[in-house]
């Protein structure tokens, strides 16, 4: 075990799969020279050569499509998005060109590119910096969306979406990059569409992801000196959804919270509510309850804000009103 | 005698040249009709209802994918727009395996799952037609980063139409291919209409080539009426690519005699039946069989049998889309992930189909379970 911050785990993972397999590049904006706007690809211009570690103008939507082109014939780009906000201008290179081409050409064409760069809310950036867009990717077939809430799965995950044959979409939490974490030494990948309890308990299912994770679990040590025992399932892949995981846990604790960052509205944690009440409705004690972001665009002020955001007292606050104890 | 032999000598590699030219001249006009008479099928089928959805016809602008495409090497890379079984039976993808995708059906380029707007062959590096305006041409250009980046001398083309040139996607693509020095044709079809809107109305600018400027890219105005003109200037293209990796902007002058698709008439509201008409007097079948004849390759005797072989060729593919069977049921789950099986049919979750195996415990919790649903 080495302890690394997630960002320079996820370096690590570039590192390993760029010196592993000659196919691998990674492209953006300010990746190589500048070493990174959140120096993720620190280094990696040194070790690479510019060929494989590519800056581009500010073309959101172009260099996508430069990475979509150059994996449908057999590259393994990784592109950067200096943040997920930007990353709307690409959208359409996701959807309609990455998602589609496989089944379009009938399996003949794939789209093996890993998109990835920060999301979700930091603070005080204001509105059009500070929003979580994994519900929109993870809603098209043929994507895959993947967001680690540690360094060791980011590590991991990374190096499976690399691998993946399949476009993936990776959205790194901004406020985690700093988090330090244990990281296995050697080889550790860790498969997509496989989720993760990071927390064991007997009284109550908290399903999340990302940013979510230390939220939940910050909300479950105040739970368990109420003597609340909480069991945190970290989805780590939104898209596949580790349905069994989520139904084995609330199988066990018949009652089940569902923590994100994003939106309420058409969010990622509707779709894990779809799968509860459907395949475990006669486990359930209580009706899943859900703790999103505010349905707002994100206010700058600083108190504004935190009122917008999921924290642990509200998670804390859902757990009690499951277990009807508010 | 010892001259006569000289003579003989150096005059035998002249008429195989000629020969070798004569032949490829006939082969540029059989494709030309090849397309023509497609696509009078394709339009007569829609009309039957035997394709659907949109279909967007190419008869008008044979020359510019036959006299390009004659320029290309078969390890190059093609990408196209919507508008693209022109460019595909250019290819050499066969009428059949084109007229079963228009239909829908299972034997068609993308297996019935693509239409008329994705055809896909792979095996010819024809990588796809595009639907969305313009947003293809940043692939292209990613397909010609693929080519630097393996240092190889193959060359990608793309087509689009004019009103793709107005499209962000065209500026940040082309900007990049320059600054980059990748090696890609980015090939404009000029046919005067972004659908029912002409250049005009548009566009602050009516010369597309000049469009290149803003990327000190080279670029050409081409007569896409005329096949050879058409072929040259592409060779020209290809050459800076494949030698220099120097990027070049065509702009090709055509005309399309149909609506934009089946969907919307010849000539209407955004256009004149003048203006078609007089545009019909520079057709590229008709203008190259003339060339043909003037040259004494062809006569109109052997061009009527070219044609007729055409039209027979093109019945057959329509006879056999016509009977070729559709998708089986279970190909509407099948393609969204790389080796996936259906999760009905009890497959295989495609977490686990990665290039390297997962951990040790990890495949063991993953087989543990039942299929993720996607």
């Amino acid at each position: 075990m080495t302890t690394l911050t997630y960002r320079d785990a996820l370096n690590a993972a570039l590192r390993e799969e760029m010196r592993r397999d000659p196919n691998v590049f990674l492209m953006g904006e300010e990746v190589g020279v500048y070493q990174g706007a959140y120096k993720v690809s620190r280094g990696l211009l040194d070790e690479f050569g510019p060929m494989r570690v590519v800056d581009t103008p500010i073309t959101e939507l172009g260099f996508a499509g430069v990475g979509v082109g150059a994996a449908m014939v057999g590259l393994r780009p990784v592109i950067e998005f200096m943040t997920w906000n930007f990353a709307l201008l690409a959208i359409d290179q996701l959807v309609n060109s990455a998602a589609k081409m496989r089944y379009m050409s009938a399996g003949q064409v794939g789209v093996p590119a890993v998109f990835r760069g920060p999301g979700g809310a930091a603070l005080q950036l204001g509105a059009q910096h500070s929003q979580a867009f994994e519900a929109y990717y993870a809603h098209i077939p043929g994507l895959k969306v993947v967001m680690p809430a540690t360094p060791a799965d980011a590590k991991g995950l990374l190096k499976s979406a690399i691998r993946d044959p399949d476009p993936v979409v990776f959205i790194e939490g901004e406020m985690l990059y700093n988090v330090k974490g244990e990281v296995p030494d050697g080889e550790q990948v860790i498969p997509l569409g496989l989720a993760d309890i990071k927390r064991a308990g007997r009284d109550v299912t908290i399903v999340c992801h990302s940013k979510s994770v230390a939220v939940s679990l910050r909300a479950a040590e105040q739970l368990a000196a109420e003597g609340i025992e909480a069991e945190v399932v970290d989805l780590r892949t939104i898209r596949p959804l580790d349905e069994a995981t989520v139904l084995e846990s609330v199988a066990h604790t018949h009652r089940c919270v569902v923590v994100e960052e994003g939106w309420h509205f058409a969010g990622v944690g509707a779709q894990v509510v779809d799968v509860v009440q459907r395949d475990a409705f006669d486990q359930l004690d209580a009706p899943v309850l859900r703790v999103t972001g505010a349905d707002v665009p994100m206010p700058y002020n600083k108190f504004l804000e935190r009122a917008a955001k999921a924290d642990p007292e509200k998670v804390v606050g859902a757990v009690r009103d499951v277990l009807y104890q508010s | 005698m010892a001259g006569t032999a000289a003579r003989r000598h150096q005059r035998a590699p002249s008429r195989q040249a000629d020969a070798a030219r004569a032949e490829e001249y006939r082969g540029w006009l059989r494709e030309m009709l090849l397309i023509r008479r497609f696509e009078e099928k394709a339009g007569e089928a829609y009309s039957l209802g035997k394709i659907g959805g949109f279909c967007h016809l190419y008869i008008g602008q044979e020359a510019v994918a036959v006299g390009s495409i004659a320029a290309l090497r078969p390890d190059d890379y093609i990408v196209c727009s919507y508008r693209e079984h022109g460019h595909a039976l250019a290819r050499g993808i066969p009428p059949r395996a084109v007229m079963a995708e228009l239909f829908g059906k299972a034997p068609g380029t993308s297996r019935g799952k693509g239409g008329s707007m994705h055809l896909f062959d792979v095996g010819r590096g024809f990588l796809g037609g595009h639907a969305i305006v313009g947003a293809h041409i940043p692939l292209a250009t990613g397909m010609a980063f693929a080519i630097k980046y393996r240092d190889t001398d193959q060359v990608t083309v793309c087509y689009f139409g004019e009103a793709a040139v107005n499209n962000g996607a065209f500026h940040e693509a082309l900007n990049m291919a320059a600054l980059w020095k990748l090696p890609c044709v980015y090939l404009c079809e000029n046919n005067r209409y972004g659908m029912g809107t002409a250049l005009e109305r548009a566009s602050a600018i009516y010369d597309i080539s000049e469009r290149a400027s803003s990327y000190d890219m080279i670029n050409e105005v081409v007569d896409g009426q005329d096949v050879l003109t058409m072929k040259n200037a592409m060779d020209r293209a290809v050459e800076r690519a494949r030698t220099q990796k120097a990027p070049t902007l065509l702009e090709v002058r055509t005309y399309r005699f149909m609506g934009h698709s089946m969907s919307d008439p010849i000539h209407g509201h955004y256009r004149t039946r003048e203006e078609v008409e007089e545009h019909r007097k520079r057709d590229p079948v008709a203008l190259w069989s003339h060339r043909l004849i003037d040259e004494g390759i062809m006569d109109e005797a052997a061009i009527r049998a070219l044609d007729a072989e055409v039209v027979t060729e093109v019945a057959d593919a329509y006879e056999f889309a016509e009977n070729a069977p559709e998708p089986e049921g279970s190909e509407l789950y099948t393609d969204v992930y790389a080796g996936e099986a259906d999760e009905r049919t009890g497959g295989q979750a495609d977490g686990s189909a990665q290039g390297e195996a997962p951990s040790e415990g990890a495949t063991d919790r993953l087989s543990a379970r039942p299929p993720i649903r996607l």
